[in-house]
């Protein structure tokens, strides 16, 4: 019965996006379209309820093979579903918060051009999304991996009209198959190591693997992490992926895809464990990320580029926590985070629908009275993710920061506190701006601000109180339902018991730290309005860095979009407009080599020549008014080739 | 008496082409103008024929039958071959008759040049002896020589045709110096006579060297390998599309075929010398490939670089066979490389089919740019297009993932994982010029200023070749086992 219910999780939302796929632009109305989407998902959800309720009950894992798909040689690769405790975590949220932002999109995108492909591609993200999650092998998890890399193309590129969408499509797309060089090389090495590609084969027999192997394949797998997760030095792509439509930004860009960086490393962590080296680098990543991404969010003035530096910052914690050890806090933030950033997402979406597509909040302002609703439950994800208790942000990230702290990594402690200061401030800040103070909005605006309709309303309050009471899952720190839950699959490292005192007074510290970003916010955007403009004039230097994020973008340009674009055309032209003093080189080369021997003067440059003179003589017309000569040019390039292989071999051979 | 017969049984698959082929050249007068498809039908006829014979000895796929005192071989290899290229070729005529319709390029002998071709094709895959292997090659090029100029209204058309065949004497040239050079060493051109007459010598005889070396250029050159490869972008976009999709597909198969076949059965032996040779070949050609493929506007010379850039991909396997540890890591090379050029084989001609039918104002719509919303007007032929790309891409589970899954893990298997991840590294290049043909058909709009917007010309015969290719880059993405045990079985023995 489970593994049916297993089986049929991801099929719901595939038989949706054949559905709606093939026939929704021609059978049916928009109604239905949507109907089947969120239907679908609904379906998948009840169908994880009940898997999850017997892992729960029976405590075992359930493997389940769908259809054999590749074999021969020595390797076998099934479709197959492991769902244990992790993987029931992920599917969770992914089937839960995927079908409220399903419910909430049929409001937002109503009305809106290719309205039944927008839920075809996100039906479609949600099977490679839970294939990511299920797979009970390598392979599957690359399958999904890149089938949410492709429908997060799509779904960036949805305004297609917009030069920005497009091009920013591409970036994630591009960036992202960098980091899948990185987890197919891993994908090889594991195989090459252990002959399979089951997890369960892998991890029985990790303990086989040398300490430089275990190295080398955690950071393969890191690299794919880092892409898919937006994590430094490729994060990049994810503020500019926010110019999708918002939901789109809220289901992959926040609360599923970009997670599966870290399902990723928990779910590999017997490897990791392997390599304290490894560690340290997903520690340093993400602790890095962390801070860095925060800095940028402090002064952008985009409502959704602040909660996608938000997003990088975010995952920044959970990296943080995977490299020092504590994978069921990461996982707990993983969830938390899911909450309260699909809840910030849609009411920023919800905020921007009420201004007919105004996106900065400098011309937003007062927004508190006009839509109650969107602005109580925002003021609850901002409280949740600024880490206030006792909403759900607060156990998370404080599980992650004590963790730290307890096992002695002060600098990485250092980096988390402030980066979660900053996080408060810049979280108040957007919400300050957002909804108090005077109205900057133009007046045609502000006439048609309304609040949104139910069915975004609705799974905003889902999200709200998920962020609220979510956090609780996790309570009490260390010895939660969660943390019994998870205690197989994410090896509890290192646990050694800590005095209450002790966790009090974290606690205490971060709410201190997070109560102290919000002061800081209230006093710069509340009190004093006049007073962020100053400090930015103070600062220029620092604030025109921030603004322009470090001018990342721009070193990627010079450093490496420019020179292959340039590489590209020189090498093009090298290929059509074959310069003569190249030719002439590679004709005195040509030369230089045949005098070596006699024959190949006599039989192949003379012999050539004659071939290419007697082709001329015989299409000398048409020839010469197209492009007279080049083909000695190719031939020459042809020869230049053989000699100078002859030579690099020869090279070769002697050495 | 009765060998000879036996001896001409063992090819009658090349038979039957080579008599349909020259009962199309007799036919062709006598066939109204309005009435060519018959000419087609007719060779569809033969192929059928062969895969028929072919397919029927599939039970005994590695029964080795030489004929005519060895100069002929017919193994699993030669058949697993054969069988790619009827399948090709049976759909290129498919996809030609639409094609020829709409460019009034109503020729009878177009039949009878593609079933020539691909008889010249058949002997490389069945060659024993090089100079058989020689003969096949100038058969099948003579003809593609031909083909490449059969638009004979556009300049392009014709300067491909003579670009192609002085270039390709040219190259030809080499190979036969190559192959001269060896009966020097040898005293006969057949494999087996090579390779014991190669023994256990190397590169640092200048004699072997020179020759493999020749032999390289002579079959990189019809497998545009870089720095071999200079003809490839003008030809294929000369060339009529149908006809550039057959040189992409049966033409590089089979010239991959033979080439296997000679460094493996003839030059075993240097194996350890080769690799290096077909390593730096190898980088050079994933290199050019993917970068300029990057900056093309025009559709087909972009899959020009893209098929160049592929061949380096498919070499991959071939070094790895020649650096391959024991029996095992040169078999999965060699199967690699096999199953790479079959897995190509549909995507690249279901990508050329959706060309070759795009039509603007009568013409053939060949820019990028010319793409723009097709995905509004036509979203499925738009889709198809999306999954061919998004297979050239190589990202699963389409059968280009499956391709150089299997390439790359014989890489790594040998030992060269630097390179493997150097090919990880263009493979994801390659994902942009890829995409932005996807990019230019889902998001963006047709510019109003360009005047006819371009549209895809159905027919039933391009549906049935747009179906075939499509459910090829997809079933053997989702179960490649089929495919890939032929492989396994059919691959040739490397000592």
């Amino acid at each position: 019965m489970t593994d049916l219910l297993i089986k049929l999780i991801p099929v719901f939302p595939l038989l949706a996006v054949i559905a709606n796929g093939l026939f929704g632009r021609y059978l049916w109305s928009h109604d239905w379209a949507h109907r089947l989407a969120w239907g679908s998902v609904g379906l998948s959800f009840l169908c994880t309820i009940g898997v999850v309720a017997d892992v729960l009950r029976t405590g075992t894992a359930h493997e389940v093979i769908a259809y054999q798909w590749i074999f021969g040689g020595d390797l076998t690769i099934n479709l197959a579903y492991l769902v244990d405790p992790l993987t029931c975590v992920w599917l969770l949220v992914v089937t839960g918060v995927g079908f409220l932002i399903h419910v909430y999109s049929v409001g937002y995108m109503h009305g809106e051009d290719g309205f039944t492909r927008f839920f075809t591609y996100m039906n479609l993200f949600m099977v490679s999304m839970l294939l990511l999650v299920m797979g009970n092998n390598y392979a599957v998890l690359f399958i999904g991996w890149e089938g949410v890399g492709l429908c997060s193309y799509l779904l960036i590129g949805y305004y297609y009209d917009k030069v920005s969408a497009a091009k920013a499509a591409s970036k994630a797309f591009v960036v992202n198959r960098i980091g899948d060089a990185g987890f197919l090389l891993a994908i090889f090495l594991v195989f090459i190591n252990f002959k399979t590609l089951d997890y369960t084969k892998v991890f029985a027999q990790v303990g086989q693997l040398s300490p430089d192997m275990a190295t080398a394949i955690a950071l393969c797998l890191l690299v794919g992490a880092v892409g898919k997760s937006a994590q430094l030095p490729l994060h990049t792509w994810l503020p500019d992926a926010m110019e999708g439509p918002t939901p789109v930004s809220a289901l992959i860009h926040a609360a599923t895809m970009v997670t599966a960086g870290v399902y990723m490393v928990v779910r590999n962590h017997a490897i990791f464990d392997l390599s304290p080296v490894a560690m340290e680098t997903v520690a340093i990543v993400g602790g890095c990320t962390a801070l860095f991404a925060a800095t940028i969010g402090l002064v952008q003035t985009d409502i959704k580029r602040v909660l996608a530096y938000s997003t990088v910052s975010q995952l920044g914690y959970m990296f943080l926590g995977c490299g020092i050890g504590a994978y069921t806090a990461a996982v707990f933030h993983v969830m938390t985070h899911a909450f309260f950033k699909a809840l910030l997402f849609l009411s920023a979406g919800s905020v921007i629908h009420a201004l007919s597509g105004e996106q900065d909040i400098r011309k937003m302002g007062g927004l508190s009275k006009k839509i109650p609703w969107t602005y109580r439950l925002f003021l609850i994800g901002t409280v949740a993710i600024a880490g206030i208790p006792p909403l759900a942000g607060f156990w998370s990230k404080d599980e992650i920061m004590g963790h730290a702290f307890v096992h002695h990594h002060y600098v990485f402690y250092g980096l988390a506190a402030l980066g979660a200061f900053l996080t408060s401030f810049y979280m108040f800040r957007l919400t300050y701006l957002t909804f108090y103070g005077p109205s900057r909005m133009d007046h045609h605006t502000e006439e048609h601000v309304h609040e949104s309709p139910m069915v975004m309303v609705g799974p905003l309050m889902a999200l709200g109180l998920l962020s609220l009471v979510g956090g609780f899952l996790g309570f009490p720190p260390e010895h939660g339902w969660l943390h019994q839950f998870l205690a197989p699959v994410a090896g509890v490292g290192g646990e050694h018991e800590v005095g209450t005192g002790l966790v009090l007074t974290l606690m205490m510290i971060a709410t201190g730290i997070a109560l102290l970003g919000w002061g800081l916010a209230h006093y710069l955007y509340s009190m004093n309005p006049a007073a962020p403009d100053r400090w930015a004039a103070k600062a220029q230097g620092i604030y025109n860095t921030l603004l322009n994020k470090y001018y990342v973008d721009e070193l990627y340009d010079v450093l490496v979009v420019e020179p292959t674009k340039k590489l590209g055309l020189a090498l093009d032209w090298f290929d059509r407009v074959v310069i003569d003093g190249i030719v002439r080189a590679v004709g005195t080369m040509a030369e230089l080599g045949a005098a070596g021997s006699t024959w190949a003067e006599k039989h192949v440059i003379y012999g050539g020549l004659n071939i290419i003179g007697y082709g001329n003589h015989l299409l000398a017309k048409q020839w010469r008014q197209l492009q007279s000569g080049m083909v000695h040019h190719y031939a020459a390039i042809i020869i230049a080739g053989l000699f100078l292989l002859a030579v690099v071999i020869q090279l070769i051979v002697q050495r | 008496m009765t060998s000879y017969g036996a001896d001409l049984l063992v090819i009658l698959p090349e038979l039957i082409v080579v008599g349909a082929a020259c009962l199309l050249l007799v036919l062709e007068p006598l066939t109204p103008p309005s009435r060519k498809e018959l000419l087609a039908w007719l060779s569809l006829g033969a192929l059928a024929l062969c895969i028929g014979l072919t397919g029927g000895q599939i039970s005994v796929l590695n029964l080795r039958v030489s004929a005519f005192s060895d100069l002929v071989v017919v193994d699993g290899y030669a058949r697993f071959w054969k069988l790619l290229l009827y399948g090709v070729t049976g759909l290129t005529i498919l996809m030609s008759l639409p094609y020829l319709k709409a460019e009034r390029l109503q020729l009878g002998e177009y039949y009878g040049f593609i079933l020539l071709a691909l008889s010249g094709m058949m002997v490389m895959v069945s060659g024993a002896d090089l100079l058989t292997i020689y003969l096949g090659t100038e058969l099948m090029s003579l003809s593609l020589y031909v083909m490449a100029g059969l638009k004979r209204s556009s300049p392009r058309s014709l300067e491909a045709s003579a670009k192609y065949f002085v270039l390709g004497a040219f190259s030809s040239g080499l190979l036969l110096y190559g192959i001269s050079l060896l009966y020097g060493v040898a005293g006969g051109t057949k494999l087996g006579a090579v390779a014991a007459a190669i023994g256990s010598r190397g590169f640092d005889d200048p004699l072997l060297l020179i020759a493999t070396i020749l032999l390289a250029a002579g079959f990189g050159f019809k497998l545009a390998v870089v720095p071999f490869h200079m003809w490839t972008p003008d030809v294929y976009q000369g060339a009529p599309t149908s006809v550039t999709a057959f040189m992409a597909v049966a033409s590089k198969a089979a010239s991959f075929a033979a080439f296997l076949r000679v460094f493996v059965e003839g030059l075993g032996g240097l194996k350890a010398d080769w690799s290096n040779l077909f390593l730096l070949l190898c980088l050079v050609t994933l290199i050019l490939g993917n970068l300029v493929a990057i900056v093309q506007t025009n559709i087909k010379r972009m899959l020009a670089y893209s098929s160049i850039a592929h061949a380096g991909y498919a070499l991959i396997g071939l070094v790895a066979a020649g650096r391959g540890m024991g029996e095992s890591g040169g078999a999965s090379g060699l199967a690699s490389v096999m199953l790479y050029l079959a897995l190509y084989a549909f995507m690249t001609l279901g990508a050329f089919a959706v060309i070759g039918m795009f039509r603007k104002g009568g013409l053939e719509g060949e820019d990028i740019e010319d793409f723009a919303g097709l995905a509004k007007r036509q979203p499925l032929a738009a889709f198809l297009m999306l999954v061919f790309m998004v297979s050239l891409a190589g990202i699963p589970p389409t059968a280009g993932f499956i391709g150089k899954f299997y390439v790359f893990m014989a890489a790594v298997e040998a030992g060269l994982a630097w390179l493997a991840v150097v090919a990880l590294i263009f493979a994801a290049i390659s994902a942009y010029y890829y995409m932005r043909v996807v990019m230019v058909m889902y998001m963006r709009e047709p510019d109003p200023s360009a005047g006819e917007v371009p549209q895809l010309v159905a027919s039933p015969a391009l549906t049935v070749v747009l179906a075939c290719a499509v459910a090829g880059v997809i079933l053997f993405g989702l179960f490649p086992n089929p495919l890939v045990s032929l492989a396994l079985q059919s691959v040739l023995p490397l000592k």
